[in-house]
Parts: C-alpha cells; structure tokens; sequence
C-alpha cells in the first residue's frame, strides 16, 4: 500500500453564493488549496472532482468547472456524481496503482437556484417512490419517528448533538449556523417537521472546497505534518427505503470496521450527518466514544451542509486539525443518498 | 409431474405462487389492468449566470458583446465565461467585440427540430469568429442560401429591433454576409482549437 496524505485544503461555503457562477468561485479556491503547497496545476498526476447536474440544472455542468483547473495542456482527469469524498476515493486509488504522487480533488455545490428537497428526491427509485416527490426531510423525519419510537434515540439527545454542533460552529467562519443555543432553547423550538426541530436540520449552503493529495516523501516535501490515510473504504446500504433497518446504519459499521476505525484513541471526528438523527446514528456505527473523541469540532453537516462539498470537508477539516497538531488520529466521513444510504470513513494520523 | 418438482429442475422457472393467476378483490371485479404509468419530472431552478455571463448579457441589451481577456495568454473568450481554461485562472478585463466576424465551420440541418417552429430546415449554423476574439461561438446564418455559406465567410450580426432588445443573446437575430472579401484560411488543422500562446 502506498502511503497517501491530505496535504492541503480550502474550503468556502456561504448560505447562498448567488452573485458567481460555480466555476467563479471554485477558481479561487482551487488557486488556494494548490498555492498552499506550492504546486500549480502542471504538478498535479490527476484531478478529480465531484457535483452534479441536478443541483445545477445543467447537463455536463462540471465541464464548465474543469476550466477551473487549466486543463491545457490536455490533463489526466475524471469526475464523479456524488460528493467529492469519492473523488478523492477515486484520487486515492489512482496514486495506489502507481505513477503518480499528485492528485487534486475538489468538491462544489449550490443549492439555492432549486429546491434542494425536491432535488433529493430524483435520487429515489424511479419506479416507486421518485414519482410521489417525497420531500427528503420528510424522509429523514419519519426515519427519526422510527428511531424515537423504538427507544434508539431521545428527543433531548438530538438537542444535545445540535447545541454541540452549534458551539463548534462558533468558531468556524465557514459555519452558516453558528448562532449558540442550549438544549433547553433547541426543545423549545417548535417541531419543523415533525419529529424534527429546525436545529436538527442542515443548514443549507452553497460552495465547495479543495483539497491536494500526495504520497510518500512527496507528501513529507510539502506539508510539515501531512494528514496520512492510515484506512478508507465505502460501503452502501440498499436503494430501497423499505428493506432497510432504519434506525442503524449497516454500512457505515461495514466502512468505518474496513477502515480501521476501531480500536485505538481517536482524537476527533468529522461526521457528515445532516440531521442530528444521523449523526447519533453514526456515533454508534463508528463506535466513537464521546467522552474521548471531540465530535464534529467544526459544527459538521449540521453547521452547513454544501451538497457534493459537505463529505470531501469533513475530510479537510479533519486533516487541517491533524497539521495544527490539534490531534493525533482522526476519522472523517462522508455520506450520500436518502438516510445515510452510503457512506465512507477515511482515517487520518499525524505522524 | 407436479409444478414444485418441475422449479426444483430449473432454477429459472417461477414460483408456483407466482405462476398462480391473480385473483381481485370483488371490489376491483373488472377494472382494467395498468400496464405502464407516465411520471414526467419537472424542476424549477433560478439560474444565476455569473460574474462574467450577467456583464455580457447586460451588454447585450446595447448590442454591444462583451468578451473576456485572459491575463496570462492574451486570449479573448466568448461568450465569457470568467475563467481562461488556458491559465487555469480568473479573466477580469471585459473585451468589447466588435459584431463582425467569420464562419469557420458551419452544418446545413435538413430535418425539423421538436419545438423549435421558427427554425424552418434548412438552415445553417455556424462556428463563428468575431474580430478580435480567440473562440468562435454559434450563430445562425442567415440571408443567404445555406449552399452558398462557405468557411472563411465574412458575417455581420443582425440584431432585433431597438425595442425588443433584452439582457439575451437571442438580440442576434443571425449572421449576414457583409459581402467582404473571404477570410483566407490555411490552417485547417486549427479550426476549433485555441491555441496556448500568443496570437
């Protein structure tokens, strides 16, 4: 296996980026992410990216984006239709089958030219479930009834996960939700959909991010303390809804127990759990420990969800605290599809 | 022979229950069998074009088209698009085209397209090159028979009517022969490329 590390990243994500287009403001931050470590485009043995068109509206609209990167000379390049954690994934793979030691990776999203909820729902089965536009919060709503009404989660553990994720959102600047409140003012809050409060839902934002990999002593030349994956695997729990166990997530366990996520002190996580209700769920696939591992710092998903971003900067945040030395060993993860239907852990370490 | 042992034969034949006929409920008692639904998908979305798009839609509303610079190579991309592939970096200095240009590559389309009545066949779409810009981008041609369009073809933009200009590409009604002399081109290798240096 060769050693691969997250050596740069930047990230940017507003409520709503409505002025730029997506290739206007992912150029800034690809020049960021790349200029950190000194490399250009030139430097780079493979790009990937991920986002979709149905956020967009637009058919090919990440070709556009591509433009970002400078791609003349003809560059070595691919993209993915998910969130740009499986680029990355796709990234990591093509330095494990040698040749290379660059890769770069982004991730962008806008939800605001549609109505993302409508948006999620494309992603159903067509046959079945697409055709009655099930709004995807209410989705994830009936899930959390079945979860409450099962005894797998109280409704004050769910305050507690957004009061957490508000405090860590206090000091992140990319936070669209940063505002703090206590358990007792979340459940006072009236229910948004039902069992659901506006605090257990995502704050929806536009953006992207950045990041650069590089294996080896390539990886050692650029960054002081690059963030090594030590373990990365995803998994997917089945398309239907109603064959699944809602009320735990299969292949999350499956990733993060592939991953290695197990065992030894993890000093923090980055969860990409959009609603309190997967961040519990999550918890208790990844098998964290609250009490010793810190808990989405940055405020997570909850804090702002950029769709296709959100997972790939669950990864550079997780990375970025592992180069300040905020911690030794970390897990990231990034999710897809309706009720955390796939997912991926990535765990990173410090030398 | 019965039905469960012919299934334990082959695996591919259907369950006994499945190979069953369905029997309705009284209440369903001659109802006619769906066979296929239609479940068409539609969304709404507010596009917002952009930094560089919006200033040249605005332009338009002038007749005036606005291309976009970039810094590293000198190229001038339109319909800008606030990016040069070339560099891998922003543009920012906004081109003032002028609406003359030439074909450098053209289609002749003889079949009808499904909701577009005002395109009546044939007609002829052109790759067409502005003075002064790097890229061609497309265009109608029109007031001239399509057989006679030709690559090197000098055109003029034919704009709507003063009153019925818009922040819209679609103010280019087409593209006229203005009668000049035809570009000489030698290089046809080039066509449709755009180099990385320096014109």
């Amino acid at each position: 296996m060769i050693d691969v590390a997250v050596v740069a990243f930047a990230q940017r994500q507003e409520a709503a980026i409505s002025g730029e287009s997506e290739v206007e403001f992912m150029v800034p931050l690809m020049e960021q992410a790349k200029a950190s470590v000194g490399l250009t485009q030139s430097d780079m043995g493979f790009t990937c990216s991920g986002s979709s068109d149905f956020l967009a509206g637009q058919a090919f609209s990440f070709v556009m984006t591509i433009d970002g990167t400078g791609p003349v000379p003809p560059i070595s390049e691919s993209h993915v239709e998910q969130d740009g954690a499986w680029a990355l994934y796709e990234a990591w793979v093509k330095i494990q089958c040698g040749g290379i030691d660059t890769a770069f990776v982004y991730g962008y999203g806008k939800s605001s030219p549609g109505s993302v909820r409508d948006v999620l729902a494309t992603q159903m089965d067509p046959y079945y479930v697409c055709p009655l536009w099930p709004d995807s919060y209410a989705i994830e709503a009936l899930a959390a009834r079945l979860m409450l009404e099962g005894g797998h989660v109280s409704e004050n553990r769910l305050a507690e996960i957004a009061a957490r994720s508000r405090a860590g959102a206090a000091s992140n600047p990319h936070a669209v939700r940063s505002e703090p409140k206590s358990v007792a003012e979340i459940l006072a809050e009236d229910y948004a959909i039902d069992p659901l409060r506006p605090s257990d839902l995502p704050a929806e934002a536009d953006g992207g991010c950045a990041v650069v990999l590089a294996a080896g002593d390539r990886a050692r030349e650029l960054c002081e303390r690059p963030a090594w994956i030590r373990g990365i695997d995803h998994r997917s729990d089945a398309h239907t809804l109603g064959v699944r166990d809602l009320t735990s997530s299969a292949s999350a366990r499956l990733a993060a127990h592939h991953a290695g996520a197990a065992g030894d002190k993890i000093d923090l996580a980055e969860l990409h759990g959009p609603f309190t209700t997967s961040e519990h769920l999550l918890i208790d696939a990844l098998g964290l420990n609250e009490d010793s591992t810190a808990v989405n710092p940055s405020g997570g998903a909850l804090a702002a969800n950029t769709m296709m971003a959100s997972g790939l900067i669950r990864i550079g945040e997780a990375a970025s605290r592992i180069w300040r030395g905020d911690g030794d060993r970390a897990v990231a993860h990034a999710a897809s599809g309706p009720c955390l239907q796939q997912n991926m852990v990535c765990v990173l370490e410090g030398d | 022979m019965s039905p469960d042992s012919a299934a334990a034969r082959d695996p591919l034949a259907a369950p006994a229950a499945l190979s069953a006929p369905v029997t309705l409920p009284g209440a369903l008692a001659g109802a006619e069998p769906v066979e296929s639904v239609c479940t068409p998908i539609r969304m709404t979305y507010t596009y917002t074009p952009g930094r560089a798009l919006s200033r040249y839609l605005r332009a338009m509303a002038g007749k005036r088209i606005l291309g976009e610079r970039c810094g590293a190579t000198g190229q001038v991309f339109v319909p800008p698009r606030g990016v040069s592939p070339l560099a891998g970096a922003a543009t920012s200095e906004a081109v003032e085209l002028a609406d003359t240009g030439y074909v450098e590559s053209f289609n002749i389309t003889r079949v009808p397209i499904e909701r577009r009545p005002d395109l009546e066949p044939p007609y002829c779409s052109a790759w067409i090159v502005l003075d002064g810009a790097s890229v061609g981008f497309l265009g109608l041609v029109i007031d001239i028979a399509p057989e006679e369009v030709r690559i090197g073809m000098r055109v003029r933009a034919v704009w709507k009517p003063d009153e019925e200009l818009e922040t819209s590409a679609a103010n280019i009604l087409g593209w006229a022969p203005t009668g000049e002399p035809d570009e000489v081109i030698t290089d046809y290798e080039r066509i449709g490329r755009v180099e990385a240096s320096d014109r």
